[in-house]
């Protein structure tokens, strides 16, 4: 059994409220980061364990505490990033909803290393339920002493507050949440500067996702150093994989950084193989954006040694035979699905998301869009493949924002990996609208490099 | 595309003035326009929409210009600029939901409720649309209903024809 640091006690009964929650050691971390350690300590202990934002960039958080600026007399704010958007991500729902506190002490111990007296958690506006689920543990946590005036008579004053958005992907990069989060439209903002140094109102802010922000609660309590010890490599701790698509259990699992992706798609203990005793095809492992893998791709590296759930490891190859670790949201393809309905699909969604601010991916978006469908309704040319490619290569790089590329890659490694498929479509533009390309050979196991003697 | 044309002005009650006003606390001084996209929220749960003349005196609570509440409001696509039926129907139909089978429930919604994406029922009860990823991909296909935003996951056609059925018993 994989060691679990966030979910350990996602299955107690009541765990969702702070009776609950206190009985199986919460708030632990909050009594010892605010009675024996500095806010300095707190980010030290931080950078130490290794833990990289799990929100997609997987940039350090330490590092990107200690870029904080703090100028004298002047409000700092840390605002939790639960915009959580991303097709084929809902591991933040699925912590709020079950154990609200553990983000709330993380909340608590990671403001009070910043030196933030308000804090907000950004929550996408469709969960009303989970914004109902935080504003009553706010208030239960505040009602019991952990926030409001001199939390636990150490003179440290923290507000927490829910802020619901009005649904918009692009709010979940952080400076278009700022920029939410002040009234206005989820347009992002030119960096720099970093939000570290003018984020909110123009204040120095750290915007984090919510399981980093859940993971600083195991992190005081074990230590920097305990944690750092768990994973593999750069990929410290446990993640939070949310796995959908055609498998036999889908839903959130805590997995200890470095599990082969094999054991993760075909285990019991996490998703038990690919539903209706069908076969893998494709997968994409970490949220939409990520490039798309075939099977034979996904479980094993071009050189045929096996891929492992990390940082590194989901990238090796760069985006010629591997991926990215993104959000953590798998989502896995069987024989019979359509990876160019799905391209399709995915294009769109980036199309309806994007903000309108640049030209490349307000334009270009919509314009592969329309060529995808084109293809995939049995009207497309063997110009539109190439055409296709051209306005992916437009887009990334060329924009203000990420949104860009997570537009391109998807479009992308599809042709990348699936140009036969697209082209079977535009080949049997009547056959194609009733069947599938199938399988092919994207399960077929690479065949391993053959190994050349030293002389 | 939102119609800026003469409506029918409204009068918000004591009870939301009262809940605005909890929410114009949250921000510092000089920062409340930051109330804004909850501010709508409450509106659009009370009147089951957002209409220009709420929108207009949403800016006069906040004293800032009704543009800047209208460029919020058509740019977050939560907000309905038109009013809907008393439950909207949002099913997700992102990748993930598609792999297993949210579509089949969308067109199967347009013929249970005989009436298209986007339309309200004769009955003034429903109206549907497809909405982007939901984040809760694992249990799809979904389906949230405003305004409370309750969740209904692992859709099949049975189970969406119980629901309308429920929420027609109920009202």
């Amino acid at each position: 059994m994989s060691r679990k640091l966030l979910l350990e006690h996602i299955n107690v009964p009541g765990i969702n409220t702070l009776e609950v929650y206190r009985q199986k050691g919460g708030y632990r971390a909050v009594e010892k980061a605010l009675k024996t350690l500095t806010p300095e300590e707190i980010v030290e202990e931080v950078k130490k364990s290794g833990l990289r934002g799990r929100g997609g960039a997987g940039f350090p958080t330490g590092m990107k505490w200690s870029f904080l600026a703090k100028p004298e007399g002047v409000a700092r704010y840390l605002v939790c990033n639960a915009d959580e958007s991303e097709p084929g991500t809902f591991k933040d729902r699925y912590l709020m909803t079950y154990i609200p506190h553990a983000l709330i002490e993380g909340m608590i111990v990671s403001s009070f290393a910043l030196g933030a007296k308000v804090s907000y958690i950004y929550v996408r506006g469709e969960m009303m339920p989970q914004i109902r689920i935080l504003e009553k543990a706010i208030a239960e946590a505040k009602a019991a002493g952990w926030l409001g005036k001199n939390i636990l008579g150490t003179g440290y004053d923290l507000e927490l507050y829910v802020q619901p958005g009005g649904g918009a992907y692009i709010c979940g990069e952080e400076t278009a949440l700022l920029e939410s989060l002040e009234g206005k439209r989820g347009n992002p903002r030119i960096k720099p500067p970093f939000p570290a140094i003018a984020g909110l109102y123009g204040c120095p802010t750290v915007v984090n996702n919510v399981e980093s922000i859940a993971a600083v609660v195991p992190i005081i309590n074990d230590g920097g150093d305990e944690y750092a010890k768990i994973g593999i490599g750069r990929s410290t701790g446990t993640k939070l994989i949310s796995a959908s698509g055609n498998l036999v259990k889908p839903g959130v699992y805590e997995i200890e950084l470095g599990l082969p992706v094999e054991e993760f798609i075909y285990s019991d203990e996490y998703c038990g193989g690919i539903a209706n005793g069908k076969r893998l095809k494709a997968t994409v492992a970490g949220g939409s954006s990520v490039p798309i893998l075939p099977a034979n791709l996904t479980l094993k590296y071009a050189n045929g040694e096996p891929r492992l759930m990390s940082y590194e490891s989901l990238s090796e190859g760069g985006f010629a035979t591997g991926t990215m670790m993104g959000s953590g949201g798998f989502i896995a393809f069987d024989e019979d699905q359509c990876i160019v309905r799905n391209t399709w699909n995915f294009s769109r969604f980036y199309h309806h998301e994007s903000c309108g601010q640049c030209s490349p991916c307000r334009e270009g978006t919509g314009w592969m869009e329309k060529v995808l469908h084109k293809i995939e309704h049995g009207h497309g040319s063997m110009e539109d493949v190439d055409l296709l490619w051209d306005i992916q290569r437009k887009i990334e790089g060329n924009t203000i924002c990420p949104l860009g590329d997570a537009a391109a890659w998807p479009v992308a490694s599809a042709i990348r990996h699936f140009r036969d498929e697209f082209e079977w479509h535009i080949k049997e533009p009547v056959k194609s609208q009733s069947q599938n390309y199938g399988i092919a050979n994207y399960a077929t196991p690479i065949e391993k490099a053959p190994v050349t003697e030293e002389k | 595309m939102l119609k800026v044309e003469e409506q029918t002005p409204v009068v918000f009650s004591s009870e939301l003035l009262a809940k605005f006003d909890d929410v114009k606390s949250r921000y510092p001084e000089g920062k409340h326009k930051s109330a804004l996209l909850p501010l709508l929220h409450l509106v659009q749960a009370e009147y089951l929409w957002v209409s220009t003349s709420a929108m207009d005196k949403v800016a006069e609570y906040l004293n800032i210009q009704p543009i800047e509440v209208y460029e919020v409001a058509t740019f977050y696509t939560m907000y309905f600029l038109k009013p809907q039926g008393k439950y909207a129907l949002e099913v997700c139909r992102t990748g993930p939901c598609c792999l297993v089978g949210a579509e089949k429930i969308l067109s199967h919604l347009e013929n249970k409720l005989g009436v298209k994406e986007g339309e309200v029922t004769a009955d003034g009860l429903f109206s549907f649309r497809g909405v982007e990823c939901l984040a809760a991909c694992g249990f799809g296909p979904v389906l949230q209903i405003s305004p409370e935003y309750t969740f209904y996951e692992n859709l099949t056609e049975a189970s969406v024809d119980k629901l309308i059925e429920d929420l027609k018993n109920k009202s």
